[in-house]
Formats: C-alpha cells, sequence, structure tokens
C-alpha cells in the first residue's frame, strides 16, 4: 500500500461556522411571522421541500443570516486573486471572452477534417476532437472488436496517416486543439506532436489540451485498458514531458463532466475531480517533480447542467478549493498554480430525445450559467444530440448560442455579476463544504486510486443516479417533453454513418502497413516493450513509434503485453 | 403456487463504457422483484448468448448508445437461434434512431426503448410479456 502523505485539510472557520444554526435577525423573525405565515395559511407553497437538481435543500429566501462567519475579503476576494472565487483574472470576459470550443468529430479523417474547417469559418476559436470508440479503447479500425463502431462517435484515427489528414490546411501554430482520449492519450498526443513537427510549428508554442484523464474513466466513463498503477504513470509520463517540451500544452484536462453524465450530484462531481486532480499532483510530486513546474498546466473540465444557480456555485467553490489545496496541501508557490482554469460543456445527460428543439433553450440556460461562473471556454451541445452526432445546421446554432451570450446577454460586462447574492455566497460555502467532505473521505481511505479500488465512488454515483431516475419515474422532478406536456412527434432528420467509413478505414490501414517499414515498425515496438518493463518515461519512446508509422492498435497491443488489462468488478 | 422470479441477464455490448443506464434498469428491475444478472461492460454478442444460456433468462436486455445497434442485434439474434433460445425476449434500450426500428423488430428484437422512457414502462412491459407466456 501507499503511504498517504499528505494531511487532510481542514474547512474553513467561515464554513465551520456557517454549518451551524442561523440567526435570523429581529427584522427577518418579524418578516416570517407577520408576512410570510398568513400567506402560507391561506397559499401553501407547491412543495414541502425545495432541492437542487442534486437534491440539495434550498431555503425559501437566503439573508445575512446564511453568511454568518462568511468574511468577503477572505473567502470571495477580487477577480484574478486569491481565492479566486470570482475569478482567475482581473477583467475576466470584458478583457477577452471564453473559447468557444465545439466539440466534434465523426466519419473519416477527412469528414471531420471538413467540419474542423467550417466550424473556424464560423468563428469558433479553438478545435476540439472526438475519437470514435475504436480509437478510444485502443483498437485499430480493422480489429474484430472495432465491428459496427468506426467512425459512429467521433473520428477514427489508427495512425499518423490519419492524423495529418485529420490537420490538413488547419496550422498548428495558431490555433488550440482540445483532444478527447484517455487511455491512449499518449499515443495519439505522440501523433499530434508528430503533425506540428511536421508543419514546422514550434512545440514551445502550440497550445491546446488532452484530456488524458484516466481517473475519472474507472469512475465514470469506462474507457480504460490498463490497470491504474501504470495508467497513471502514463499520464505522469505526458506531465513531466509537456513540463519540459510544450509548455503551453494542458497534458492533463481533469474532469467532472463524465462524472456528472454518469449521474453524480454537483457535489460528487466537484469533490471527485477536485480530489482526482489532487492524486496527480501527488504522483507527479512523488516523481520528484516540483509542483510548480507543473502545475500551472493542469487544467479541468466541468459539466454545466440545468440548476442554474447549484452550478454557478459548483464553479466558484472548484476555484477556492483548489486555491487551498494548492497552498496550503502542496505548498506551491507560483500564483499560475493556485489558479483554476477550466473547460465547461453543457450537460449531454439534460438532452431530451423528445421534442428536441427545447434542448436549444436548456443549452442556452447552462452555458449562461458556465459564463457567469467564470469559465476559460465553452462547448454548447447540439439539439439533437440525444439522438446522434450533430449534423451541420445544429452545431451552428449551438455555436451562436455562445456567441449570443456574449454579444448581445449584457453578462458580460461585469466581472462575477452573482457575488455578494446572499443565496449564492451560501450555495458557494455549502457546496464547498460538502466537497472537502467527501474529498476526507477519500483521503482516509488512502487517496483516489484505492477509492476507485473500493468502488466508493462509482457506488455513491449509482446511488445519486439511481435517487434521480426514482424522482423523475414518480415526476418529482418535471423533464419537459418527458415526463410532462408531452406530444405526440416526427423524427427528427439526423446525422447518419455507415459502414463505408469502415470499410475506407481498412483499405488505408491496408496500404500503410503494405508501404511502411516493417523492420522500423518492430525496432520501434520492440524498444517501446523494453522501455514499458522499466521505469523510463514512455513518451519518447512513443513518439519514435508512430513517426516510423506504427498503428494506435500495434502500440497500444504492445503495452497491453507489458501492462496487462483492467477489468472493473460492476456494481449495480 | 409461489411464482418463479422473472430471470433477466443486463447486458452492455459494444466498447461503449456509458453504463449509466443499464445499472439504472438493473436496480429497478431488482426492485421489481424480478432476478437480475448484469454482464458487465464490453460483451461480444458470443458472450451475451453464452450467458443467456447458463443463466436460462427469460428476458435479455441489450443498453447500446453507441450506434452499433445494426451490427450487434442481429448477431445476437442468430446466436440465440443457434443456441435454441428463441423464446428468449430481447430488449433493447437506449439511442435508436427511428429509422432503424423496422429492422430491429425484424430481427427479432421485442421492443425497443428510447431514452425518457420510465423505468416503470419497461417493468409493465416485461411483467406483461411474461405473464402471457
Amino acid at each position: 500500500m501507499r503511504e498517504n502523505k499528505t494531511k487532510s485539510v481542514q474547512t474553513t472557520t467561515a464554513e465551520q461556522s456557517r454549518s451551524g444554526d442561523r440567526t435570523p435577525s429581529p427584522a427577518e423573525l418579524a418578516w416570517e411571522k407577520n408576512t410570510v405565515q398568513p400567506v402560507l395559511k391561506m397559499n401553501p407553497e407547491r412543495r414541502k421541500e425545495f432541492t437542487t437538481i442534486s437534491g440539495h435543500p434550498i431555503r425559501r429566501l437566503y439573508t445575512e443570516a446564511d453568511l454568518a462567519g462568511f468574511d468577503a475579503e477572505r473567502d470571495l476576494g477580487f477577480p484574478g486573486e486569491p481565492p479566486y472565487t470570482r475569478g482567475i483574472h482581473s477583467t475576466m470576459h470584458r478583457g477577452r471572452l471564453w473559447t468557444m470550443r465545439q466539440f466534434a468529430g465523426f466519419g473519416s479523417a477527412e469528414d471531420t477534417n471538413k467540419r474542423f474547417r467550417y466550424l473556424l469559418a464560423q468563428g469558433q476559436t479553438g478545435l476540439s476532437t472526438a475519437f470514435d470508440l475504436p480509437t478510444l479503447m485502443g483498437y485499430d479500425a480493422d480489429h474484430g472488436l472495432a465491428e459496427g463502431e468506426v467512425g459512429k462517435c467521433g473520428v477514427s484515427i489508427s495512425s499518423l496517416a490519419d492524423m495529418e489528414t485529420l490537420f490538413d490546411q488547419i496550422p498548428l501554430a495558431g490555433v488550440t486543439t482540445s483532444m478527447t482520449i484517455n487511455s491512449p492519450a499518449a499515443v495519439i498526443w505522440a501523433m499530434y506532436l508528430a503533425v506540428a513537427e511536421k508543419q514546422g510549428a514550434d512545440w514551445k508554442t502550440i497550445s491546446g489540451t488532452l484530456q488524458n484523464d484516466i481517473l475519472k474513466e474507472y469512475i465514470a466513463q469506462k474507457e480504460y485498458i490498463y490497470p491504474p498503477e501504470p495508467s497513471m504513470r502514463l499520464v505522469i509520463d505526458t506531465i513531466e514531458f509537456g513540463a519540459k517540451h510544450t509548455p503551453k500544452f494542458n497534458p492533463v484536462s481533469i474532469s467532472g463532466y463524465h462524472i456528472r453524465e454518469a449521474g453524480s450530484t454537483a457535489i460528487q462531481e466537484l469533490a471527485f475531480t477536485l480530489r482526482d486532480g489532487m492524486e496527480y499532483v501527488e504522483w507527479a510530486m512523488r516523481r520528484g517533480m516540483d509542483v510548480d513546474d507543473f502545475a500551472p498546466q493542469l487544467s479541468f473540465f466541468f459539466n454545466a447542467h440545468n440548476d442554474f444557480f447549484e452550478e454557478i456555485a459548483k464553479y466558484r467553490a472548484a476555484r477556492r478549493i483548489w486555491h487551498k489545496a494548492m497552498t496550503e496541501r502542496y505548498k506551491a508557490k507560483n500564483p499560475r498554480s493556485w489558479a483554476m482554469r477550466f473547460h465547461t460543456q453543457t450537460a449531454g445527460c439534460s438532452l431530451t430525445a423528445q421534442q428536441p428543439y427545447n434542448n436549444v433553450v436548456r443549452t442556452a440556460i447552462q452555458a449562461l450559467a458556465a459564463v457567469m461562473g467564470g469559465t476559460q471556454s465553452l462547448h454548447t451541445n447540439s439539439l439533437d444530440e440525444a439522438w446522434a452526432l450533430p449534423t451541420e445546421f445544429a452545431a451552428t446554432i449551438a455555436l451562436r448560442t455562445q456567441q449570443i451570450i456574449a454579444h448581445e446577454t449584457g453578462v458580460t460586462n461585469t466581472v462575477d455579476p452573482l457575488g455578494g447574492s446572499y443565496f449564492v455566497e451560501a450555495l458557494t460555502s455549502e457546496v464547498e463544504r460538502g466537497a472537502w467532505e467527501y474529498i476526507n473521505k477519500i483521503d482516509a481511505i488512502g487517496g483516489m486510486v484505492a477509492a476507485i479500488d473500493r468502488n466508493y465512488p462509482q457506488r455513491e454515483i449509482a446511488e445519486a443516479s439511481y435517487r434521480y431516475q426514482v424522482e423523475v419515474d414518480k415526476k418529482e422532478k418535471i423533464i419537459v417533453g418527458v415526463n410532462d406536456y408531452v406530444v405526440e412527434e416526427q423524427q427528427l432528420e439526423v446525422l447518419q454513418i455507415d459502414e463505408t467509413v469502415a470499410h475506407q478505414q481498412a483499405e488505408r490501414l491496408k496500404k500503410l502497413r503494405a508501404e511502411r517499414s516493417p523492420e522500423e515498425v518492430t525496432r520501434r515496438l520492440g524498444a517501446l516493450r523494453k522501455a514499458a518493463e522499466g521505469k523510463d518515461n514512455l513518451m519518447p519512446f512513443l513518439y519514435e513509434a508512430v513517426k516510423v508509422y506504427a498503428t494506435l492498435g500495434e502500440i497500444c497491443e504492445a503495452m497491453r503485453d507489458v501492462f496487462g488489462t483492467h477489468e472493473e468488478v460492476a456494481i449495480t | 403456487m409461489p411464482e418463479k422470479k422473472i430471470r433477466v441477464l443486463i447486458a452492455k455490448p459494444g466498447l461503449d463504457g456509458h453504463d449509466r443506464g443499464a445499472k439504472v434498469i438493473a436496480r429497478a428491475l431488482r426492485d421489481a422483484g424480478m432476478e437480475v444478472i448484469y454482464t458487465g461492460l464490453r460483451q461480444t454478442p458470443e458472450m451475451i448468448a453464452s450467458a443467456a444460456v447458463q443463466e436460462d433468462v427469460d428476458v435479455i436486455g441489450l443498453s447500446i448508445l453507441s450506434g452499433a445497434h445494426n451490427t450487434i442485434c442481429p448477431q445476437l439474434m442468430k446466436l440465440l437461434r443457434e443456441k435454441g433460445m428463441d423464446d428468449v425476449t430481447v430488449l433493447v434500450g437506449g439511442i435508436i434512431p427511428g429509422a432503424d426500428v423496422p429492422a430491429l423488430k425484424e430481427a427479432g428484437i421485442a421492443e425497443i426503448f428510447l431514452p425518457g422512457t420510465s423505468t416503470m414502462d419497461i417493468v409493465e412491459f416485461i411483467q406483461k410479456r411474461m405473464s402471457h407466456n
């Protein structure tokens, strides 16, 4: 067992005092007695208890009584200054809007390259790549297990040749690229770096984000290949390599998005994600790295669900917790290590297959929460994504939604517009306190890898997800068009991906295998295997292997030989 | 006469790991008094058919969100026929475009449950179907 060297962090005095009883002012008590009670006698409220979508109880009214122990200077501060509750930049969206980064990928590398160039032409400011399931699981497009899945949920990438096509006519020196891939992230990143080199882009200046967050795969999304220990080694290898060679690239995007999609509450999303972040920090420090050498490159990724204020509170609490962890727990000295930067995506699981045009409205409200919560970049889902990957028409509306928020609503005119609201400040502190309770519990188990091993976060999420489903089934929670306001409707026109892509990819792989040097491939894969058995950083070996066109499947297989594979004990 | 419990195999075929739906359904059917076996992730049609035989189930529930249903479902139905499991009721839950529904039903899928379906409707469907057999 690994020793857990870090002590659990105590909650702040503000949170401690907030957990006690509230003491309303005489004026509030008089209002309650003289104004509220007579109304309640005549007109009872619509329900006994009001809760957020996560089941968190919400009071009728928030007043200064809810901010007892709250110290604005300490708990709120100013934008761009610790504890960053109000945002990580002093001018926030007045200075620079968030990056509008729409996740895209389907079919072949050519198909997605075309969509990328279309989105850039429409004013999108960053790229975000979705890979198909065989790619995410480290199989080539012609592998038996890839049957029926090639190009369906994202773009199919089996080798550097596909990656070259994907970024054809897109200068990597001038665009930031996010890549949503986890188990094989190091391999795909090696391919990206090889394309950058071929284009003549300087590794020191290219920027983007690799998702590369394996912990949330074991917790929620389940796209893992190797057991946790070697998987963590691969992540730390990329962090170490990135700190040295690609200072503008985020090697990990620590993701709560998928945890939330798996059915967690907002507090669970926040707690598990931040504890995952702490786990990466601790493993990197154990590797011998100084926290300030890599922490500024860590980035986060959160969900934006329907409950407007709970989401805003979540983002604000996230920054406060991270600042506390970085300064107190890891003694980081560089302010850039303290400030949590994050990407947001609106909640895929909130989209309804029924009356899909309503999803435009849901997405707009969720996006507004992300913006008012101080996000650095944003993906807005398309109205048809409960059915399929988006059509160009649907993807354009999703991007326009962000542009409308940015340029028409006025919410970007001031920093942290909800700061100081009794409700938002109280909720921010409550969400923070709930997250620390989980973090302390996971510390007590011995860290996140140990907690995953015991199915702790998995079980907490499954419970929350079932609880929510029961509420929806009983109509305690209303979903418009699903369990109320239901109408008969016509099927929407959706994007169809047929098996042509799979055949094309198989042909392309056959040609690639015939044209490359088999000796070079064998030699590089042998070197990789040997390095995997030892302790060296694997990035240089992966880079050499992809450059001689060893395929993703071959490379992942070589590591499977050494690392073995992970099987979970499923809980239901 | 004590009623025999309905036996259900919940399976997650294909490479996709999004198991929220499969787990919720497994638990809802169990809460409704059924015997539920969950296969876990990444099951091939062969593995699912073998598990169905071994566990002697009345119902198989497949959770598919990835778009691979047109490949997976006919393969599974063929294997079940070969193993003499023609009488097992196969249900699909997940993201299935309307255009694909007729072919899946043709292949022998008894019912397709789309996103937003209440777990109570699924329980009711299974109970009704089993009482007719």
